[in-house]
């Protein structure tokens, strides 16, 4: 090699220095959810009053550092001192001061600001102790809430730009494509696919203009680990795609990002705009000839633009729609060229690779599944949020031991895995390893990791009308099944939840699903009858039940609910009489009363009126 | 030979060489699957999913994918006709049905539409069990574009409209908009299809499977004006008619049946039937004559041709400031109807200039616009007062009860039916400039040219959109570029304002392959198979008459020598020529009724 590479290790030295003399840190959580609960004026106040105090830690000052998301989102806003040992949940403006008078300046810890323990009801002081964490492995996400996302400086004193520096030494982009093979990294956007198979079929056509594209589209309702690394770790994004471009022989790259995240639209610009200034993007990367310009490219927000071909399309600035495959982006993608796409999640599991090798990567995980998978838990657990476990880890793990297990003490029925493009696994999956193939088996998939835990109050025909619902909005129209087969497939299940279902529906709707998931063109049509066919697996019954019985088990569905008073409970006092907007509650004083249910409009004003639980839904 | 490479289709060993798509295969192999979306001409679009297929591929791996945009490989084993597929197939239709104004009785299209075929071959009969699309939720028909009628309840999304504006005209009058089940085609911003700048080409809709685009039907026009005892009606025939109008008769494509047509028209009832082929040479001597006299000047070089009405209204709304290029020559059209108004009264008993109504029979819609166009009025009357296309005369024939097949041969009414071999090329892309070329060449040397078949500007198919042909003319060399689709003509015109054009003449045909395959002629669904044959016809026919240029045309001679004078004489200029407007913005207010 003719050029001289820049010794990226005594760069980290000189940033670690840096940081060192930043004394003691107080790392605030940054991300769009903390930022909704208020942090950013939280970080304000602490500037405000922390920044000349003198920590009891004898450090010479403090350092507020806003960072990415730490990804328990519902105990936010957090703030972390990692230098005392400690995690702060739910943090208010009016917390602070109290933060840095006691805990900083004199070492009392503020007890009522820890997180509590839902189990053993005690206070929980370290971060890695609390149990939401205490089971995770954080490897993409590991710099997130650790680093000032807005920092290069940060990144590099985390490693940051190590692994490309390793790969531009090796100099040999067939070793890249190898070690990313060996590690067993699959598409983490919700195929699956080998990614190491993907960067070998776009390699193959090297030679002409290549593209490389990260799909940031991520669509599937409550899903946000792409924008978490988006926003919290922005350069490890980067250096996995330029480690990508190297292999597949591409100078250029484009980051599909929907519009909804201006967060971390803006942190990839700063990160872009600051690693090209610095050498470490751009041309002659690190001292090489290795050229690699970055673009952004807002996306509208549409779900199908996840889809890889009509994500190329929309880049090109036509309408968002799939293009039948063959061929294969690999082959023919963006501007007719060789592109290689892969989402946020994959690409930020690269330079992890490259940096510990492929075997500390295929450690984890299971057979066919390796290394760690996000999942963004949201619903009826203790603990929500985005977590980090290795493939393969329990459904039982994740809902009862990250999780915490069912808010308020209920039942747990069912989790929705995978989004609008998944399907439900039931109490049977608990101990299910939860890999690719093994969710695939038992009719959901992966996805994105959206997981959405259900319990029983929960009605499942409600779930998937609602999930049908998302997809046809989200259609793009194209594909005859996918656009006609799911708005029938919506009407169906609208009817079925109103009460007005027939037996020969659930017929139809099997009819439908099939046609739909064996015609469509893309994979949104593909998988779009997978809620309800997985539900219909499972839960059968509560179909019917909605159908012929006119019941909603779970007692949601507005239209089936009757509304009863129960005469031994009521003493007459009238209240709910008088609180029924329809007048459908009839009674004299002192004696039950009695709704007449053709009145009733099931709003259930008179059940919380009642102050004798008189008043039974059902 | 390289080696050779099969796969199999219902179990048949079939080879294959170089079929963009599997579909082509099967259907080479003698196999159909049906589909609405796929055009051979057009981008591989794979929406509608019913040409889904079974393919097992060597590895044992088996998948159903739509056989139009899967590239054929070797040993994989296709199935057409399984159960899986005729599902698929089935559920698209009873979808696309429910969704759908199933009033086949009164839709243009009945009996032509794919939709029902299908609908019928694969026995849907109820549909009830889906969402239906109700007669309180239809959307407004369009009808105020000249040359079509757009019923958006009818669409089935194939996107064939879509394609067929974009890629052929380069021009996307038609576009998707909204998601999902409310996804629609419309003209832009939902405006009608007379607001936007539509040339009128109809490519839309002869690529549309359904009734969602169709001709604006004008045969109950005509019919009222030939029952009208008042009036007399005469018919002129445009070239490309005479070769394609057999089809709705089960005759094959490119079969001459221009006596046919005669006998069928004055069956009919039309008094008196010419042929535009007549003006065809017409055009040519004004035409050969204006490009000899640009070439000698070195003025407004290059010539454009100004036949096709589309590709006018192309110019006048896109690039107004080029508009001195293009020839100043009406359409054969255009040419023939201001002589017959002048002189059929002349020759033939009973016929006034107010009685007189003329009747065009021809392969475009946009001839119907061009009909209305104010430059084509002379003292508040339209110089052609109706215009047909070759579908509309098809239905006339056929509600006549005319047996088309049986007819007793006749010829045109003399002396505006003869035409030279020169005249009836016109109706293929290139046949002008061809023609020009051979008139031209007399007009400049004296002499007529020797070899008039100018094989270099033939061709139809979908290389041929862009054709280059040098001449020598004693010397002098002439460049002749020939297009077809105005998306190549849009090139033609970067070249020319970018400084690097070098030709001396430009034909342009918006319909691909030209006239033989223009909007209004029976639809093939873009099938290069008959564009081909049927502009074969028209080369026979040229072969075979006894002149071959139009200046050799006896009946033109005597027009000249009796009326004219000369080409681009004051005479000609008054009845033959015409102008050109910039309509740029205000586009369409002169052809919307």
């Amino acid at each position: 090699m003719t050029t001289t590479l820049i010794n990226i290790k005594a760069e980290q030295e000189r940033v670690k220095e840096q940081i060192k003399a930043q004394g003691l840190r107080v790392l605030v959580c940054a991300g769009t959810g903390c930022v909704a609960n208020g942090s950013l004026k939280v970080i304000e106040k602490f500037k405000e009053l922390g920044v000349n105090v003198r920590p009891m830690t004898q450090q010479d000052k403090v350092t507020i550092v806003p960072t990415g998301c730490h990804g328990f989102c519902e105990q936010g806003v957090l703030v972390v001192i990692p230098d005392l040992d400690v995690t702060y949940v739910r943090v208010k403006l009016e917390d602070v001061e109290e933060i840095v008078e006691s805990h900083i300046k004199e070492g009392k810890p503020v007890e009522r600001l820890l997180y509590v323990d839902p189990k053993t009801q005690e206070h929980v002081f370290k971060n890695e102790e609390i149990n939401f964490y205490a089971k995770q492995t954080r490897t993409t996400l590991a710099n997130c809430g650790e680093i000032n996302a807005e920092s290069l400086d940060e990144a590099l004193a985390v490693g940051a730009y190590e692994a490309l520096h390793k790969v531009l030494e090796k100099g040999d982009s067939d070793w890249v494509i190898e070690e990313i093979t060996r590690s067993g990294l699959r598409g983490r956007g919700g195929g699956g696919f080998p990614t190491g198979m993907k960067w070998k079929f776009t390699a193959a056509n090297k030679g002409g203009k290549s593209y490389v594209v990260c799909n940031g589209d991520e669509g599937d309702p409550g899903a946000f680990m792409d924008r978490s690394v988006m926003e919290g770790d922005p350069h490890k994004l980067l250096e996995g795609m330029a480690i990508a471009g190297y292999a597949i022989g591409a100078d250029e790259a484009y980051i599909y990002v929907r519009a909804e995240y201006p967060l971390a639209i803006h942190r990839l610009r700063v990160a872009i705009k600051e690693a090209e200034e610095r050498g470490y993007l751009g041309k002659n990367i690190m001292g090489s000839d290795f050229n690699f310009e970055i673009h952004i490219k807002e996306g509208a927000g549409a779900f199908v633009c996840g889809e890889e071909t009509a994500l190329i399309a929309s880049i090109e600035g036509e309408r968002g729609m799939p293009r039948p495959k063959p061929p294969f982006p690999a082959n023919k993608g963006l501007f007719g060229r060789p592109t290689l796409i892969n989402n946020v999640e994959t690409l930020a599991n690269v330079a992890p690779i490259i940096l510990k090798g492929a075997d500390w990567f295929s450690s984890m995980g299971t057979e066919k599944s390796k290394g760690t998978k996000t999942f963004a838990l949201t619903g009826e657990v203790n603990n929500t949020g985005l977590i980090e476990v290795p493939m393969g880890t329990t459904l039982r793990e994740i809902v009862f031991d990250i999780g915490g297990g069912i808010r308020g003490g209920k039942k747990f029925k069912a989790v929705q895995i995978g989004g609008p493009s998944g399907g439900c696994l039931t109490e049977e999956h608990l101990d299910l390893p939860m890999d690719y193939d093994n969710l695939i088996a038992a009719g959901a998939m992966v996805g994105s990791g959206g997981l959405v835990v259900m319990n029983e109050d929960t009605c499942i025909v409600e779930v998937a009308r609602f999930f049908m619902n998302f997809t046809q909005n989200e259609s793009c129209g194209k594909c005859v099944p996918c656009r006609e087969g799911t708005k029938n497939m919506l009407k169906i299940l609208e009817r079925i939840v109103k009460g007005k279902g027939e037996m020969k529906d659930i017929e139809t709707l099997e009819e439908l699903a099939t046609a739909v998931k064996d015609g469509s063109l893309c994979g949104l049509g593909k998988t779009a009858p997978n809620p309800v066919l997985s539900t219909l697996k499972y839960f059968k019954d509560e179909y019917i039940a909605h159908i012929k019985d006119k019941k909603c088990p779970a007692g949601v569905c507005e239209a089936m609910k009757t509304i009863t008073i129960d005469a031994e409970l009521c003493k007459g006092c009238t209240k709910c009489a008088r609180t029924c907007p329809v007048g459908a509650i009839e009674g004299t004083v002192k004696n039950p009363h009695h709704i007449d249910q053709s009145k009733c409009i099931k709003c259930g004003a008179c059940a919380s009126a009642c102050p004798f639980k008189a008043i039974k839904q059902s | 030979m390289s080696d050779k490479k099969t796969l199999i289709i219902n179990g048949k060993e079939v080879e294959f060489t170089d079929e963009p798509n599997l579909l082509e295969v099967i259907r080479k192999a003698g196999f159909n699957v049906p589909t609405f979306c796929y055009r051979p001409d057009l981008t591989q679009y794979g929406a509608c999913r019913m040409c889904v297929v079974e393919v097992e591929y060597p590895n044992g791996r088996t998948v159903i994918n739509s056989s139009c945009t899967m590239p054929p490989e070797a040993n994989i084993k296709v199935k057409t006709n399984t159960e899986r597929t005729r599902r698929i197939r089935k559920t698209v239709l009873e979808l696309l049905l429910a969704n759908h104004d199933r009033e086949c009785t009164t839709c243009d299209k009945s009996g032509k539409c794919e939709l029902q075929r299908y609908a019928e071959e694969y026995g849907i009969k109820d549909v009830s069990k889906y969402v239906q699309l109700h007669k309180d939720r239809f959307k407004e028909i369009d009808p105020w574009n000249p040359s079509l009628v757009r019923d958006p309840n009818k669409c089935i999304l194939c996107g064939a409209c879509v394609r067929a504006c974009a890629e052929f005209q380069g021009h996307a009058v038609l576009g998707f908009a909204n998601r999902g089940s409310k996804t629609v085609v419309q003209p832009m911003a939902g405006k009608p299809l007379a607001s936007v700048d539509c040339v009128f080409c109809g490519q839309c809709q002869a690529v549309c499977p359904t009734g969602a685009l169709t001709i604006k039907n004008e045969v109950n026009d005509a019919w009222k004006l030939i029952t009208d005892k008042d009036v007399k009606v005469v018919a002129q025939i445009a070239p490309s008619v005479r070769v394609a109008i057999g089809e709705e008769f089960g005759l094959e494509p490119g079969e001459n049946s221009i006596k046919l047509i005669n006998a069928a028209l004055k069956e009919i009832g039309f008094d008196l039937v010419f042929d535009t082929n007549f003006s065809a040479d017409l055009t040519i001597m004004e035409e050969a004559h204006e490009f000899v006299e640009r070439v000698s000047k070195g003025e407004n070089l290059p010539l454009f041709t100004s036949c096709c009405p589309a590709w006018v209204r192309y110019m006048e709304t896109q690039h107004p400031d080029m508009l001195h290029h293009l020839s100043s020559c009406k359409s054969p059209q255009g040419m023939l109807s201001p002589v017959l108004r002048e002189l059929v009264p002349q020759y033939f008993e009973g016929f006034t200039k107010e009685n007189l109504k003329i009747v065009s029979i021809m392969p475009c819609t946009a001839k119907k616009a061009e009909a209305k166009r104010e430059e084509l009025r002379k003292d508040g009357v339209f110089e052609t007062d109706l215009v047909l296309t070759t579908q509309e005369l098809a239905k006339m024939i056929k509600s006549a009860g005319i047996d088309f097949k049986a007819l007793e041969p006749a010829e045109g009414d003399s002396p505006f039916a003869l035409y030279s071999g020169a005249g009836t090329i016109f109706g293929a892309s290139g046949g002008v400039a061809e023609a020009a070329v051979r008139t031209a060449y007399e007009f400049v040397t004296g002499e007529p040219l020797s070899d008039v078949d100018i094989k270099g500007m033939r061709g139809v198919d979908k290389n041929s959109r862009c054709k280059d042909v040098e001449l020598d003319i004693k010397g002098t060399k002439v460049k002749v570029r020939v297009v077809s689709t105005l998306k190549e003509a849009e090139k033609c015109i970067k070249e020319i304002k970018n400084g690097t054009a070098d030709f001396h003449m430009l034909e342009v045909m918006a319909c691909p392959g030209g006239c033989i395959n223009g909007g209004g002629q029976p639809l093939s669904f873009n099938d290069s198979k008959v564009k081909e044959r049927r502009a074969e016809g028209l080369y026979k026919e040229d072969s075979e008459l006894p002149y071959r240029r139009s200046n050799d045309n006896p009946d033109i001679k005597k027009l000249y020598q009796e009326y004219l004078e000369a080409p681009g004489s004051h005479k000609a200029h008054e009845l033959l020529h015409t102008v050109y407007r910039d309509k740029f913005k205000n586009s369409y207010k002169d052809v919307v009724k």
